[in-house]
């Protein structure tokens, strides 16, 4: 293909460097709108401790962390309104307002400690195995999270919302569990191997289904990712309730017998620990991806299409063949999520709920990862921590794990308009200085709210 | 794309022609497909046996007697009549013409005919073809209502993809509001406001705040289910007697028109909101196309400077054409907790949010087609309830799939490339 050396203007073999930081910035301008430390176009006249200051104020991790911030204070008020002590408390608040303080207290800092002992450190515990252990569980949780994140997130580049990671998963793991259990005699890391390749190659198919219709007749890739989540909803659950196809013999359930030993993702940790080699999987593919995008002539055409596929056409790039492209890719990364759930985190045999809601999941992942594999891995991290203890909390404060999807939703939100931020901390605005010298500030959205 | 532009203009008409005609064959083709899949299921699962269709319910004023047809020779007549059908598109594509849509209507109804027949084969029980259709309409309710809130939003050039967190946060209030007050119409009123509450929301950030609208869209889908579920635990479930169990909508039968056979029962014994819906469809058509303030809105979705600089406020207009989006799609929210059942559970919109987001597109942005989209899904919705009571040849799961397979066909090879208004999802930056 010789399509991105015909491109007028700029020739992006030549400036590797400069070509994925202009593009990167267009698509997470938002998550990171530090281009360049913003105290230097400041006068010198200024102190230096004044300078520091500005900086940290004006920095877009001040942003995150008062993102942060927001999402947790939401979360602490609807702990705060629901929590039955703070509500008997709060009934004699005039005769004794420190009572209803002091609930106030333990219910906010309960839920937050157990979310944070279920997540990274787990300071009860009696030994350094088990303290670590909930960090482990996070990283288990981050597998598929950042696997199918990043299947979605290479989609977004493209130009292309793949909203059928559900059924990705889904036809990958029904493909890998098959081969799981169903293939005998081949010997360890060749039958985990084919698991792999089988729901990789499932994911893959089924999303390519979808690139090959919108690349053939235009289908919108929408409607076809969401109507292939149903069809294979009912396909799963088809096989799943014949016997000979997944369902496990012997059994009425529709439930498939358990992964093969020879099958099953090893252990990373030791057998103390659940975090398997998926974890390494997702992290290489992680790599894999920010390759393709940045360094491959296949990824300059996958965001060519996405940046603008009229100019895109017009520079050579066969538009339709990167579609199905993006989707294969995309989907085969869907499936490696799958993939590890029944090889890794699930063995003990599935049913049609196995993707557990990770196809959608991934779809915030990608947003909070500014569609960045770096960010898609950090975004999908935090979101493991984020179920880990939010099923921690659960067990121990009894404050419903579903609090943790409001913190989740509202830090993306928060992330992605740095000007409410900024308005309710009151912290001064990067844009404003810098505006009239820098000319490329005018696109930024920010702009407009100065 | 391959054809040479000079070619085109030289070659004398048969040459032109051949060029052009190249976009239908799809139809054909699809049509082809169905017909031989169709043909393929009657060979491979034989059903012999009567069919009987029940066209009238006891108490209806005209009886119909039942229609007992010989199944098998039935669903055969029925596909020759799509095999005629598709033949017919073969020679009107080779003529350079295109499939008329009422060729396409007609080789659907004899497909779907010929389908039922086939699955209610032998059957001793009824296939109630007033319960499939009105199923369809009744279940076509949110799809509908959220499909009209995608539309207005699109067209105004906000994507709604926080359809879901509209239908799911309405039915949410409603069944607060109208167990509390022991009335279905505040719980719609209620429904209404948590929906424009939701679009208010996804206004700010993604009109005033420039946040990317799909960004907003699927946030908010979470965050509402997240909302929802915990105050569902945490305060639904405790009270359940005095705040989950609402008063629910009753059927008001429509005088004399309910008396019309078949019809009158699928369309005019309905309850209310499903009038409510009769009456949205051609308002929003109408308020779209034939208004001052449609005009403005469709000009701020497909071209917002150019409606700035003859005076139009496209903020202003986006956050009305967005609020109302968001009401409209509450109605479709209310339907969960008002109509069909008498309490709210969690996450019980279940992706509806996104059929309908789907109906949108399949509709093509236009507001009586996405109601027409939303009825199929409906009707797709609802086929597995009729059918489970026959008792079906297939699996279940394959009955229930279907719907989806037929949608996609019907996307790839009958709407194809679809066109959103020129500035959805572009958020407008003045200056």
């Amino acid at each position: 293909m010789s399509a991105p050396e015909s491109s007028p203007g700029s020739n992006p073999e030549q400036e590797p460097g400069l070509d994925p930081g202009t593009a990167e910035e267009l698509e997470q301008e938002r998550a990171r709108e530090l281009g360049s430390p913003a105290g230097e176009d400041m006068p010198d006249t200024e102190s230096r401790l004044a300078k520091a200051l500005q900086q940290t104020m004006t920095s877009p991790w001040t942003v995150s962390v008062g993102a942060v911030l927001l999402a947790v204070l939401a979360g602490s008020v609807m702990i705060a309104f629901t929590d039955e002590e703070v509500k008997a408390a709060s009934g004699y608040f005039f005769a004794r307002p420190g009572d209803t303080f002091v609930a106030l207290g333990q219910a906010i800092g309960g839920a937050y400690s157990a979310l944070f002992r279920g997540s990274v450190v787990n300071v009860q515990a009696p030994d350094f195995v088990t303290a670590i252990r909930p960090l482990t569980e996070t990283l288990s949780y981050a597998t598929p999270l950042i696997a199918a994140g990043l299947g979605v997130a290479l989609a977004f580049r493209a130009g292309l919302f793949n909203i059928g990671g559900q059924g990705q998963m889904l036809v990958a793991a029904a493909a890998a569990g098959w081969v799981g259990f169903g293939v005998s005699g081949v010997p360890f890391p060749l039958h985990l191997l084919l698991a792999v390749v089988a729901g990789i190659a499932a994911g893959a198919v089924w999303a390519g289904i979808a690139g090959v219709l919108k690349a053939r007749t235009g289908a919108h890739e929408v409607i076809v990712t969401i109507m292939l989540n149903y069809v294979a909803y009912y396909l799963i659950s088809y096989f799943l309730a014949t016997p000979g196809l997944l369902q496990a013999p012997g059994s009425s359930n529709p439930k498939t017998p358990p992964t093969a030993e020879s099958a099953q993702l090893p252990n990373l940790l030791g057998d103390r620990f659940n975090l398997t080699w998926g974890f390494v999987l997702a992290v290489l593919a992680v790599v894999g991806v920010w390759w393709l995008l940045n360094r491959s002539s296949t990824g300059f055409a996958f965001r060519a299409v996405g940046e603008n596929p009229r100019a895109a056409r017009v520079a050579g790039i066969d538009t339709g063949r990167a579609t199905v492209n993006v989707m294969l890719v995309a989907g085969g990364l869907v499936g490696l999520a799958g993939a590890s759930q029944v090889l890794g985190a699930v063995t003990t045999g599935f049913s049609s709920d196995i993707d557990a809601g990770i196809g959608f999941d991934a779809i915030t992942v990608a947003l909070l990862g500014g569609s960045n594999p770096w960010g898609v891995l950090a975004a999908g991290i935090l979101f493991g921590a984020f179920k880990a203890g939010g099923t921690t909390m659960q067990a121990a404060e009894g404050v419903p794990s579903d609090i943790v999807l409001v913190v989740q939703s509202l830090i993306v939100l928060f992330i992605a308009a740095p000007p409410l931020v900024r308005a309710i901390f009151r912290l001064p605005d990067p844009n404003r200085r810098r505006a009239p010298k820098k000319p490329k500030a005018a696109r930024n959205q920010k702009e407009a709210a100065a | 794309m391959s054809a040479d532009p000079t070619t085109q203009l030289d070659a004398p008409l048969s040459e032109t022609t051949r060029t052009v005609t190249v976009v239908s064959w799809k139809t054909a083709g699809v049509l082809l497909a169905v017909t031989l899949l169709y043909a393929l299921l009657l060979v491979a699962v034989p059903h012999a046996g009567d069919t009987r269709f029940l066209l009238s319910q006891r108490a209806d004023f005209f009886q119909i007697p039942v229609i007992v047809l010989p199944a098998t020779a039935f669903a055969w007549a029925c596909g020759a009549v799509m095999l005629a059908v598709t033949a017919a598109s073969f020679v009107l594509t080779a003529r350079g013409r295109r499939t008329s849509l009422w060729l396409v209507v007609l080789f659907s109804l004899a497909g779907l005919l010929g389908f039922l027949a086939w699955a209610g084969a032998g059957s001793p029980r009824d296939l109630s073809i007033v319960g499939l259709l009105g199923g369809a309409v009744l279940w076509s309710v949110p799809f509908v209502y959220g499909a009209l809130g995608g539309v207005i939003g699109e067209r105004a050039g906000v994507v709604n993809i926080a359809i879901e967190a509209q239908l799911l946060g309405a039915a949410f209030t409603a069944a607060i509001v109208s167990s509390i007050t022991n009335s279905a119409v505040a719980g719609l009123v209620a429904a209404v406001a948590a929906g424009a509450l939701v679009a208010l929301v996804l206004g700010v950030f993604a009109i005033t705040y420039h946040v990317n609208q799909v960004i907003v869209g699927v946030v908010l889908n979470v965050l509402v289910v997240g909302l929802t579920s915990f105050l569902y635990s945490q305060v639904l479930v405790p009270s359940a007697e005095t705040l989950n169990s609402t008063t629910r909508f009753q059927s008001i039968p429509i005088p004399v028109l309910s008396d019309i056979p078949v019809l009158g029962p699928v369309l005019f014994d309905q309850p209310l909101l499903i009038y409510l819906m009769f009456i949205a469809v051609p308002t929003v058509w109408y308020t779209l196309n034939r208004t001052r303030w449609g005009l403005r809105l469709r000009a701020v979705g497909e071209h917002p400077k150019a409606a700035d600089t003859v005076g139009i406020d496209v903020v202003r207009t986006r956050y009305n054409a967005v609020l109302v989006a968001g009401a409209v799609a509450g109605l479709g929210g209310a339907f969960y907790t008002t109509v069909q059942l008498s309490q709210f559970g969690e996450n019980m919109t279940g992706g509806a949010g996104y059929i309908a987001l789907a109906a949108v597109i399949f509709g093509k942005w236009d507001p009586v087609r996405a109601a027409f989209a939303g009825l199929l899904f409906g009707f797709a919705s609802n086929l597995q309830n009729v059918l489970s009571v026959v008792g079906s040849p297939v699996p279940s799961q394959f009955m229930l799939m279907i719907p989806y397979v037929v949608t996609l066909l019907a996307v790839a090879g009958l709407v194809g490339r679809s066109r959103p208004p020129a500035a959805s999802g572009e958020p407008y930056i003045k200056g």
